[in-house]
């Protein structure tokens, strides 16, 4: 059977037009001017980073490189990279000291738990940065990511604004590519880098190629899972991308709060983020 | 005759009316200085568009005592406005509404009839449902007004065609959605195919203009235009920019080319109304509610 063709490709200069004025628009009215971003040496935070630096200049957009002794001395070249080519500000806050003391209290720790905690003091640099510099933390999350829930709850996915979380990691690449990220980035295989020799594709087991097609069927054009194996998709892929999508909508949504009163926080005192701007 | 019409293609501050107020009071001296008959501003244009519960706080009346209205009214002496607000009827009821205002007075006011409240729509939970679509008379002819979904549906712009409209003034907040390969949102691309549709199928002008900027995670789209009784693009404001734009309508086109294309004369209303009762007397549940 032939699998159905999905084209992913979207008019880059339309969507830098689009992130690039909504960085901008969301950071002022909050009465600020600038932008802390995590740069890992992946694609993703070498995007947000490039539009971050479209948007507000790159003399307002700090890039923080945040490497853990084993962090892979590529990772810490391919930041450099885009923070030389962008002429960002830039800061590294090597996170090791700041872990290894939680590590030594619970030497048991598994790697998603070490993981974890490190994305999170990742999270708090950025934060601090954030006060520091006085400007605000853009997000480095895509749409594959957050619809897998391939991410630290309050960790990596924690920022104040996010504008490539409504792209897939494919078309993330082609943005990245058209806007110049350099090809080593674009092209090497992506990962957390939270232990040695870790893969995002070798975890999740699959291509970021191949469940970004599945995932525009799904969710996109709102295909059952059904019409997705009928579309020439893998039966058993097609259930545990499902699963994985149902099982980490935690990760997407407020907690709940408990409804006592007649309006309540979540449900009926509702407003957006830009009341009153 | 000849009738200059302003697009205020604006952004809007969300929920604060009188900074809004005087976004909409400068605009309209800058069409009036540029030779402007006519402005029109986009959908909820003095009070942002995802209220949600800011709704009943930005409400107003459309009246000469409303402290929102009056100055409005003051600039209408110079120029015609349509502008998009929240009315509160009399009995509290909340309606995305819009005014058209000419010499001091309101000439009309038309009550969103459709309330988008599917997918990133929430609508129909804040406000009433209008429930009349009707033309009015106007200094320039008869018009028509319309606000973003209700012209997303075909009958509104049939009705006001049937009820006497020539020139069809819609006003939009229209979310941008739909990113491919093409070099405009899905969304812009519809809107610009209907309204270019309605122009040709009524041999009528159609201006529509429609917001920009931000709301949280939205993005208005902008990209204001007008069509002339021919499907023709006359004017096309760029996308995404805040702008006023002013093109001249030759409302004497409505003579040449309904003298060419005399679909209105031709228009069979009765059977029209004869079949629509037939279908909806057949108990037929296939046609909507």
């Amino acid at each position: 059977m032939l699998k159905k063709e999905v084209d992913l490709n979207i008019h880059v200069e339309l969507t830098k037009r689009i992130l690039t004025g909504f960085i901008r628009s969301e950071i002022t009215r909050m009465g600020f001017q600038r932008a802390v971003v995590g740069l890992s040496g992946g694609v993703d935070s070498a995007l947000s980073c490039t539009l971050a630096a479209l948007a507000l200049g790159a003399e307002n957009v700090l890039a923080v490189r945040m490497p853990y002794r084993t962090s892979s001395s590529e990772s810490l070249e391919h930041a450099q990279m885009v923070i030389d080519q962008l002429g960002v500000q830039t800061l590294t806050v090597e996170i090791t000291p700041m872990v290894e003391p939680l590590f030594e209290r619970f030497p048991e720790m598994n790697a998603m738990r070490r993981g974890n905690v490190m994305a999170r003091q990742r999270m708090i640099i950025l934060y601090d940065q954030s006060a520091a510099f006085n400007g605000l933390v853009v997000g480095t999350g895509n749409k594959t990511e957050i619809l897998l829930g391939y991410t630290t709850l309050y960790g990596d996915s924690a920022c104040a604004l996010n504008p490539i979380g409504d792209l897939y990691k494919t078309q993330v690449r082609q943005l990245a590519r058209a806007l110049g990220v350099p090809p080593v980035i674009i092209e090497k295989p992506p990962t957390a880098d939270l232990w040695k020799g870790q893969t995002d594709e070798g975890e999740l087991g699959y291509t970021y190629a191949e469940v970004d097609k599945l995932l525009y069927l799904l969710v996109d054009q709102r295909y059952t899972p059904v019409e997705c194996v009928e579309a020439g998709f893998d039966e058993g892929f097609v259930h545990s991308v499902v699963e994985r999508v149902r099982r980490n909508q935690f990760k997407r949504v407020l907690p709940p709060i408990a409804k006592l009163s007649n309006r309540t926080v979540g449900y009926d005192f509702l407003y957006l983020r830009d009341w009153g701007t | 005759m000849k009738l200059t019409i302003a697009l205020a293609q604006m952004n809007a501050q969300l929920g604060v009316v009188q900074a809004n107020l005087e976004k909409h009071l400068a605009l309209a001296g800058e069409a009036r200085a540029q030779g402007a008959d006519l402005i029109i501003f986009p959908e909820l244009s003095l009070t942002g568009y995802v209220l949600q519960d800011l709704t009943p706080t930005v409400a107003c009346r459309p009246r000469a005592d409303d402290p929102v209205f009056r100055p409005l009214l003051e600039a209408s002496r110079q120029l015609d406005l349509m502008l998009g607000f929240v009315e509160e009827d009399t009995r509290n009821r909340f309606f995305i509404s819009a005014a058209y205002l000419s010499a001091g007075e309101v000439l009309h006011v038309h009550r969103k009839v459709y309330l988008p409240t599917y997918g990133l729509f929430d609508e129909g939970r804040f406000f009433a449902w209008g429930d009349a679509v009707r033309a009015f008379e106007t200094r320039f002819g008869r018009m028509g007004m319309l606000i973003c979904e209700d012209f997303w549906h075909a009958s509104p712009p049939y009705l006001l065609w049937l009820d006497g409209a020539d020139v069809f003034l819609f006003q939009s907040a229209s979310p941008g959605r739909g990113l491919t390969s093409d070099d405009r949102l899905e969304t812009a691309r519809w809107v610009d195919h209907i309204n270019r549709a309605y122009a040709s199928l009524f041999t009528a002008f159609v201006a529509h203009t429609n917001r920009v900027g931000y709301e949280d995670g939205l993005h208005f789209w902008g990209g204001a235009a007008v069509y002339d009784p021919d499907g023709r693009v006359i004017l096309q404001a760029p996308y995404d920019e805040e702008t006023l734009t002013l093109t001249e309508l030759d409302l004497n086109q409505l003579h040449r080319t309904r003298a060419r294309l005399p679909m209105l004369r031709d228009e069979r209303t009765a059977l029209v109304l004869r079949e629509m009762q037939r279908i909806l007397s057949n108990d037929n549940r296939q046609s909507g509610r």
